[in-house]
């Protein structure tokens, strides 16, 4: 049985995101978008039977925090897949009847990220686990964050395809410019140019600080139901023609075969195939962007453009929400900012939901039939 | 390579299990590389668990290796994440491709930072006795 086209987003709600909320709890912004999505789906908390939450917080916890009581509740545990993990989570248990309206919330107010880093400093204290890290990445001094990994991923893509550091700024300054008009993002009216972005310093070489998102707060909610419903409800449906897993190989990417390769190549094929579509009738993308070298991996990765031509693609094509292949049109977490509670990589749904709806008010594409989303 | 004069501050190894990693720890202070290999499969693997990842069989064995290898990729960390390496800055955080097929992590050594380095460079191991219970396992151009 395939869940193509069975279900659909109705609705959604997101709060800003900023570097901080200092006067907003985690339950409190996730109280706002959640009362957000189900006004915007036309629907009252008790038809909400379906409850799927990030693994920061358990799902049972955010039930109780939101007065709600779910006949059917998940944590994602999918890391920054986990925002997308959740619409095919929510379409599967929606197509085999155990639930009626879903809603799928992530978020999180959190101290900036200068300040948790002092707090994780004073911590430090007390030694950090043991596992596979301490043992063998720890004794040689990894970088800050990852920034490392993605580094090395970096590193490797420019030796194996030729990528350019300049087409590497090119998807911040498109994601930026996007962002520039999104009143939400954290980066809003503040485009950058390639200088600005290869002018500004490694955090480890190859590795620009503009090349990697803003840790920050925020939260994000969509309400996802049966396609038979969703043609009654106010906004026009959002269809979940296709999904694909898996979500693999996170811990420690020396253990990858080919670390310039990522688990799109399984993913994205079942994901189209399910669809009935091919990656050429895709007319806008939202790719998860912790860093530009993931998003541009994983765009090869789908099929949008040949392995190792990723490059060449940013550099020819105007990815702007008013160019030929708009990709992360609320400028992504590189422009609008990652949000905690695996919230980053939920912004993404969030935006092909909005496009597709045709709410992008300044930022509307114009051809939004069919989005490829990866989380 | 022994720094005596003063303690070592950057983390030493902290294996999750020490029983099974030992025989490695103690052949580094002998200054021998040895890595886990498994019969079943006749291929070695990286990191040591209790089972080999690809059949699933216990009863691997560590195996010595030649120490040559070749630079999959680095990165050149000026921001650590533990403050003792910031006196090693700007220094190589690499992924070692050893010629027995393996890849672990680890620091190039005796190397012109940035510019000495680059992909696929052939590299050979040395062993840096770091005090006197632990020597890490480094590589440097061959």
């Amino acid at each position: 049985m395939s869940i193509r086209g069975k279900t659909a987003i109705v609705g959604f709600y997101e709060t800003p995101t900023r570097r901080e909320f200092p006067d907003r709890s985690t339950f409190g912004l996730l109280a706002e978008v959640a009362r957000g999505a189900i006004r915007d789906a036309g629907l009252r908390k008790q038809d909400i039977d379906g409850l799927i939450t990030p693994d920061t917080i358990n799902s049972l916890t955010i039930a109780e925090a939101l007065g709600m009581q779910p006949r059917y509740t998940a944590s994602m545990t999918t890391h920054g897949a986990s925002g997308a993990t959740s619409i095919a989570t929510a379409a599967q248990a929606i197509t085999a009847g155990v639930v009626d309206y879903v809603m799928c919330i992530f978020g999180e107010s959190r101290p900036r990220s200068s300040s948790r880093m002092n707090s994780l400093a004073e911590a430090s204290g007390a030694l950090p686990p043991r596992n596979r890290a301490s043992e063998w990445e720890a004794p040689y001094g990894p970088v800050i964050a990852m920034n490392g990994w993605y580094g090395l991923m970096k590193q490797r893509h420019m030796f194996e395809y030729g990528t350019t550091q300049e087409q590497f700024a090119k998807l911040v300054v498109d994601q930026r410019f996007n962002a520039s008009k999104n009143i939400n993002a954290v980066w809003y009216d503040q485009p950058v140019t390639i200088d600005d972005v290869l002018n500004s310093r490694f955090t480890n070489e190859p590795m620009h600080l503009l090349e990697s998102v803003m840790p920050c707060s925020g939260a994000h909610a969509v309400i996802v139901t049966s396609a038979e419903r969703a043609r009654a409800m106010p906004n026009p449906p959002v269809y979940i023609l296709g999904t694909g897993g898996p979500a693999t190989r996170h811990d420690i990417i020396w253990t990858d075969d080919n670390i310039t390769t990522t688990p799109v190549v399984d993913s994205a094929p079942t994901a189209f195939q399910m669809a009935q579509v091919n990656p050429g009738d895709i007319q806008f993308a939202q790719f998860y962007d912790c860093y530009t070298v993931l998003a541009m991996a994983c765009l090869e990765d789908a099929g949008i453009v040949p392995k190792g031509d990723i490059g060449p693609f940013y550099q020819d094509t105007d990815t702007t929400f008013a160019g030929e292949f708009p990709i992360n049109t609320d400028g992504g977490q590189i422009g609008a900012g990652q949000s905690g509670g695996l919230g980053g990589g939920f912004r993404h749904v969030v935006e092909a939901t909005r496009q597709i709806m045709r709410r992008g008010e300044d930022r509307q594409v114009e051809e939004v039939d069919l989005c490829l989303v990866n989380g | 390579m022994t720094n005596e004069t003063t303690a070592y501050e950057k983390p030493l190894p902290r294996p999750e299990d020490p029983d099974l990693t030992a025989p490695f720890w103690e052949a580094t202070k002998r200054h021998e590389l040895v890595i886990p290999h498994c019969a079943y499969c006749d291929r070695f693997f990286w990191y040591p668990r209790e089972a080999c990842p690809r059949c699933l069989q216990p009863g691997w064995s560590w195996t010595p290796v030649s120490g040559r290898a070749r630079l999959h990729t680095y990165t050149v960390v000026m921001q650590p994440a533990h403050p003792a390496f910031a006196e090693d800055v700007p220094y190589a955080f690499a992924m070692i491709q050893l010629h027995e097929g393996v890849r672990m992590m680890s620091n190039i050594v005796e190397c012109d930072i940035p510019d000495g380095l680059e992909v696929n460079m052939p590299l050979e191991v040395v062993f840096d006795d770091v005090d006197h219970e632990w020597t890490l396992v480094k590589f440097k151009p061959a």
